[in-house]
């Protein structure tokens, strides 16, 4: 059948400048640029452009401009260009669209509606380079009180305290699966975070087994709906169990990890035959209930000796702050919340474009709901979807979050161009792919020293930030809105963030 | 090998599960526990991270709660009575005997190891249970099941007896299903059984099979005096899946 759709992309390529070393024909994955010998030039096929820009990157003489097609349908405030062609390529397959990333659509970002305070005369700002400034992070439950006995002079706590897991700054890399990602850059991730004195997430693909004596006491091992690659010496070498209900782009349903992607060592560390269709079911089939929710908390619990917090992720829906106050009851240690433009491998773009709700407001309602509930120190919340800056980050600390995930940011530190097509497995950037000539491309010490790049200067923006603000530990920004201020949001949205607008 | 015997009366959960775990890493390698009513996760603790894997027998008298042996690595388990929901829920190996029934999610993500149940069991038995190289769970069951049968099972084997005097008459027996095969004796009507799932007769590697796990359930049982050769005279049927992609073509 004869395709209807326009090419996404338009190459233009300068010829030039162009020396014909046919590089952009060995960077390209998706074979968009061939060499003709006849003519001695290089063809480029826009159809197949993914729009990635490795080869403009590549290109030793800059010849290469990828920018989008120029080709446009009658203008149509109803029937964009997206709509049309989206519906076109079903009516041409008959199947569900799949892409990769985050939502990419233009909801409020409620980050770029909030300012932040600074001290001026009245209180006076600290300046991070001369005074201490504490942005080591403790996650877990708190004690409702905390017990006490003084014996000559010494203070001993009395209180059985759970386990914690302690953080150089709030920054966490968010679950993102080997099988998803490639081994390079989940090893790029497990380093930077052990570098750095943070912690990076597993994802449900499991943790394999050469990287967990060294790696293990970095990472949070996820236990989803698949199960895969689960016994207890996974449980057992990670600082930290977390169950994942949900995602932020694809809240409610599962995921496939295609057959194809399941390679010898993805096999590996699932424990699945190669070459099989790693599904991993909607919900948790022994998770119908808080109840059960709760029991699967405590199995973690006892797995790992009571040696482990236990974090469960949820995706920010409608209800999120009455749920998570049942996780909270439940037993979580941690919970962590993943907004509306978190990413993902692969999902269904109707899910990841529709479902779910911005983060901001998410973690605002959840601090707030386990606040009157006289609940919040039980549980430690990591907010995660969608934080691009230090200053995003900043922010979701005082609407609540006690730190971040970061997912699609540290993607982009090491390499990551946003183009969506994580899902075809053909990531040029070797970043989504299992393509051993892909992920080849990525040098795991540069990629580890990009992203101890990223946390190192976000962790100084964020002090530079508190110490404007007359802070000097991290902890006391923690639900702090009265060091935010909306700009241009709607009484409801000022209602549900916590925060006054502007001059107010 | 020494032995202990707990009185599981009015202990809670954690401090049983805290006690087996102490005494297992000081040596001991048989449990008798006595008077269990709904202590949960029995087993699941019981894995030490030294790096040598210890192996202990428990024998459970009353009713162990739910999760018996969930994530369990290796450990023999016996239960004189019924037990709960999600008894060997992910569970790495082992072996858990039940001289009774067992509620909901039996064997859920199961990876390795076996358990025998002596009657029927509740919904979603065998969900997802996988297998990896050597590691290929097996479950036997008396009697019969409840829905969803081996939803999404991706490995191992199941085998439904009808011992009892229930008739299968369960539906939506794997959905999903991509791995592994279930064998019943009995009756099974086509529209109980999803449309992923290919319906045969047993051949010989097939019989090979339910003549090895047949026998080792009724060694199990050693009190009910069954008859191998007569259980295995009944017509059984044979469920596999037609393919192990059963989504590869869903998506544009």
């Amino acid at each position: 059948m004869k395709s209807f759709v326009f090419p996404e992309f338009q190459i233009i390529r300068d010829e030039e400048k162009c020396g014909q070393c046919r590089g952009c024909e060995r960077q390209c994955s998706f074979g968009t640029h061939t060499y003709d010998p006849l003519t001695d030039r290089l063809i480029s096929d826009d159809y197949k452009c993914a729009g990635c820009q490795r080869c403009v990157i590549f290109c030793p003489k800059d010849a290469i401009v990828v920018r989008p097609t120029q080709s446009f349908y009658r203008p149509n405030a109803s029937w964009s260009r997206e709509k049309i062609e989206d519906l076109k390529k079903q009516a041409e397959t008959g199947g569900v669209i799949l892409t990769g990333c985050g939502n990419d659509k233009p909801f409020r970002i409620y980050w770029d509606h909030i300012v932040l305070n600074a001290s001026q005369v009245t209180n006076p700002s600290i300046d991070p380079l001369r005074e201490p400034m504490e942005l080591r992070t403790f996650l877990g439950a708190k004690p409702d009180l905390m017990d006490i006995d003084f014996k000559g002079g010494d203070v001993e706590i009395k209180t059985k305290i759970s386990p914690h897991l302690m953080v150089e700054t709030p920054i966490l890399f968010s679950a993102m699966s080997y099988g998803a990602i490639s081994y390079n850059a989940f090893k790029s991730l497990a380093t930077a975070s052990k570098q750095f004195g943070t912690l990076f997430n597993t994802g449900e693909g499991g943790l394999p087994r050469e990287l967990r004596a060294e790696f293990g006491g970095n990472a949070i091992v996820q236990v989803a709906s698949g199960r895969y690659g689960i016994d207890a010496e996974y449980l057992n070498c990670a600082a930290a169990v977390e169950i994942k209900v949900g995602q932020g782009a694809k809240p409610g349903i599962g995921g496939h990890l295609p057959g194809e992607k399941v390679s010898q060592s993805v096999a590996e560390t699932r424990m699945i035959p190669v070459g099989t269709d790693a599904i991993s079911p909607a919900p948790h089939h022994d998770i119908y209930s808080i109840e059960d929710l709760s029991m699967l908390i405590h199995a973690l619990k006892e797995a790992t000796n009571y040696e482990k917090p236990v974090s469960v992720k949820i995706a920010a829906v409608h209800n999120v702050a009455a749920i998570a106050s049942g996780i909270v009851r439940a037993g979580a240690d941690i919970i962590a919340i993943d907004g509306l433009r978190g990413g993902t491998g692969a999902a269904p773009k109707a899910i990841r474009d529709n479902v779910g709700i911005p983060i901001e407001l998410a973690i605002s309602a959840l601090d707030m709901r386990l606040k009157n509930e006289g609940i919040r120190n039980r549980c430690s919340i990591v907010a995660a979807g969608g934080l691009r800056s230090s200053s995003d980050i900043i922010k979701a600390i005082a609407l609540g979050a006690d730190a971040v995930y970061i997912g699609t940011a540290a993607l982009i530190a090491m390499g990551c161009t946003l183009c969506q097509k994580c899902n075809t497995g053909k990531c040029n950037w070797g970043l989504c792919t299992q393509d051993p000539r892909l992920s080849g491309r990525l040098n795991t010490e540069i990629a580890t020293k990009r992203l101890t790049n990223l946390l190192n200067a976000w962790s100084h923006e964020i002090m530079e930030m508190l110490g404007g603000m007359g802070i000097n530990a991290i902890e006391s920004l923690r639900g702090n809105r009265d060091h935010l201020r909306g700009i241009g949001l709607y009484e409801w949205e000022l209602e549900v963030l916590g925060i006054k607008g502007a001059g107010q | 090998m020494e032995t202990v015997e707990i009185d599981a009366t009015g202990i809670s959960t954690e401090d049983l599960n805290e006690r087996l775990m102490a005494l297992m890493l000081d040596g001991t390698e048989k449990f008798v526990l006595k008077n269990v009513c709904g202590q949960r996760y029995i087993g699941t603790r019981l894995y030490s991270k030294n790096g040598n894997k210890p192996r202990v027998d428990i024998d459970i008298t009353g009713t162990p709660g739910s999760d018996l042996g969930a994530f369990m690595s290796g450990h023999r388990v016996r239960v004189h009575g019924n037990v709960q929901d999600g008894v060997g829920n992910t569970m790495d190996d082992g072996e858990i005997v039940v001289e009774g029934r067992a509620g909901d999610v039996l064997g859920m993500s199961m990876r390795g190891g076996k358990i025998f149940i002596r009657d029927n069991t509740g919904y979603r038995t065998a969900l997802h249970m996988k297998e990896y190289l050597d590691k290929k769970p097996v479950l036997v069951i008396g009697g019969t099941t409840q829905d969803f049968l081996g939803e999404y099972m991706a490995g191992g084997i199941v085998i439904l007896l009808g011992l009892g005097e229930l008739p299968h008459n369960q539906t939506f027996i794997g959905t999903g299903m991509h791995g592994g095969v279930i064998y019943i004796r009995g009756k099974v009507d086509k529209l109980q059984v999803a449309g992923q799932v290919d319906i045969s007769e047993p051949g010989v590697e097939d019989r090979k099979l339910l003549d090895k796990f047949v026998g080792e359930f009724i060694e199990s049982f050693p009190d009910l005096g069954l008859n191998k050769e007569e259980i295995l005279k009944g017509d059984f049927i044979k469920l596999a899946p037609k393919s192990k992609r059963p989504y590869a073509k869903m998506y544009a």
